[in-house]
């Protein structure tokens, strides 16, 4: 079967109902999606699924045949950073760093889609993903940074 | 024991006919809608040397639509689609502020109402909404279609009245004649989003010129083993003034209505407690 991952066409030829995550994980080699909770609470293994995020874990590949994927992967590189990267960086955004990359994912639908930089805003969208290390607020004002330096 | 996608067996169904003719030889596949909650088995390994049937395909079951009576939304419709659609929003809006109490925004995504139906659990957080506006739900199976009453849908805690190789196609909401008065939902839960509900509430008011009530629709999820409606205190307001002691005479007949209990995420003596005031503030709101 054929998916788009970050903008390349591959395929798939492994067990159909195998997790979207494991697939992303093991046989493309994207380990930066981090698995969580493994039950849709944390959020930590949040892709974009034609521009929408979604929990990785609860998706089988079957499900996503033909569909664009996007992980963390695809949102900057060392010497050229996502906004997002950039302010979590700035901001202190990232503690431990496991709810990271679903947090990055999340929000970057969320700056691509023109959202609102108000504080609860920014919270109702990311209420999905959750950081045991309770770093919130850096992670609210990280996002809230880049939501209003897009809008500029 | 962890997941083993070895194990199991996939059956994907290209289009509703292949659906219906695949589950029909295999009654014991598990239908796969958005998979939010059937995946949290998988992870377990609940779904281990598991047949499942991958609907993902049905395109159409996917569409909502405006009828001359109301709005359609088939099965596969995602909680997202629902609360951001304008007929769904201005029409039913208790059906569309309960889609967004669903999980955070990545269950939203993928979840879908026929899913939420099948999966028939006591908290399902759409159900009180569908309830009120009296939803009908129409089924598919290989011989033929049904519409069942979604006060009919619901066998018990995880379980539904849907025959053997029968599948939830989509959901019909009629808008109801005239326009209510007033319109309530809410959600009680230990945080507002992922949350499971303790209790979920849904309620349409219509009043007469006099201020009696000409009629009135209130339902409770998470207090019994699928959504109640609470006819005993409709009836009982039907016809009255919304005063006082009214509003007591009707509350005094809840534990006729909902039956809840103790569990891992509330007791039975706050249920009963949040139902009725989550009740009497619908009542009391201007």
């Amino acid at each position: 079967m054929q998916v788009k991952i970050n903008n390349k066409n591959r395929s798939f030829n492994g067990t159909p109902f195998k997790r979207l995550i494991d697939v992303l994980r093991e046989d493309f080699g994207l380990t930066g999606t981090k698995e969580g909770c493994s039950e849709g609470e944390c959020g930590a293994c949040t892709v974009l699924l034609d521009g929408k995020p979604v929990n990785s874990c609860l998706i089988s590949i079957c499900q996503v045949e033909g569909a664009a994927i996007e992980t963390v992967e695809s949102l900057g590189l060392p010497e050229k950073l996502h906004p997002l990267q950039e302010s979590f960086l700035r901001e202190g955004g990232a503690q431990c760093g496991i709810c990271t990359p679903g947090m990055l994912m999340t929000a970057a639908a969320y700056l691509k889609a023109g959202g609102d930089p108000s504080p609860d805003a920014i919270r109702e969208e990311l209420a999905g993903n959750l950081c045991r290390c309770t770093g919130y607020q850096h992670i609210i004002n990280s996002v809230a940074k880049a939501l209003s330096e897009n809008k500029k | 024991m962890r997941g083993d996608a070895r194990s199991m067996k996939l059956l994907t169904a290209r289009d509703e006919r292949e659906a219906l003719r695949l589950y029909k030889r295999y009654p014991e596949a598990l239908p796969l809608a958005g998979g939010t909650d059937l995946m949290v088995g998988w992870n377990t390994g609940r779904l281990n040397g598991k047949t499942i049937l991958d609907l993902s395909r049905l395109k159409d079951w996917a569409r909502i639509r405006e009828t001359p009576m109301g709005v359609w939304i088939g099965a596969l419709a995602t909680h997202t689609a629902i609360r951001v659609h304008p007929a769904v929003k201005s029409r039913f809006p208790l059906l569309a502020e309960s889609s967004e109490t669903i999980g955070g925004r990545q269950i939203q995504n993928q979840g879908t109402l026929g899913g939420n139906i099948a999966n028939a659990s006591p908290a399902g957080d759409t159900f009180p909404a569908l309830a009120v506006y009296e939803a009908k739900i129409h089924t598919v199976s290989d011989a033929g279609r049904r519409v069942v009453p979604f006060s009919e849908i619901f066998a018990g805690v995880k379980q539904t009245t849907l025959q053997k190789g029968e599948l939830i196609e989509g959901v019909e909401l009629t808008t109801p004649s005239t326009e209510p008065c007033r319109q309530g939902f809410r959600k009680v839960g230990t945080r507002a989003a992922q949350a499971i509900s303790k209790t979920v509430f849904a309620g349409l008011l219509w009043l007469n010129k006099d201020r009696t009530v000409d009629d009135i629709r209130l339902a409770l999820g998470s207090v019994a083993t699928s959504v109640r409606r609470l006819e005993h205190i409709e009836t009982s307001l039907t016809g009255q003034k919304l005063d006082p002691k009214a509003i007591t005479r009707a509350l005094n007949l809840l534990s006729r209505d909902i039956h809840p209990i103790d569990d891992i995420r509330s007791t039975r003596d706050y249920r009963m407690l949040v139902s009725r005031n989550l009740i009497t503030s619908f009542l009391n709101a201007r």
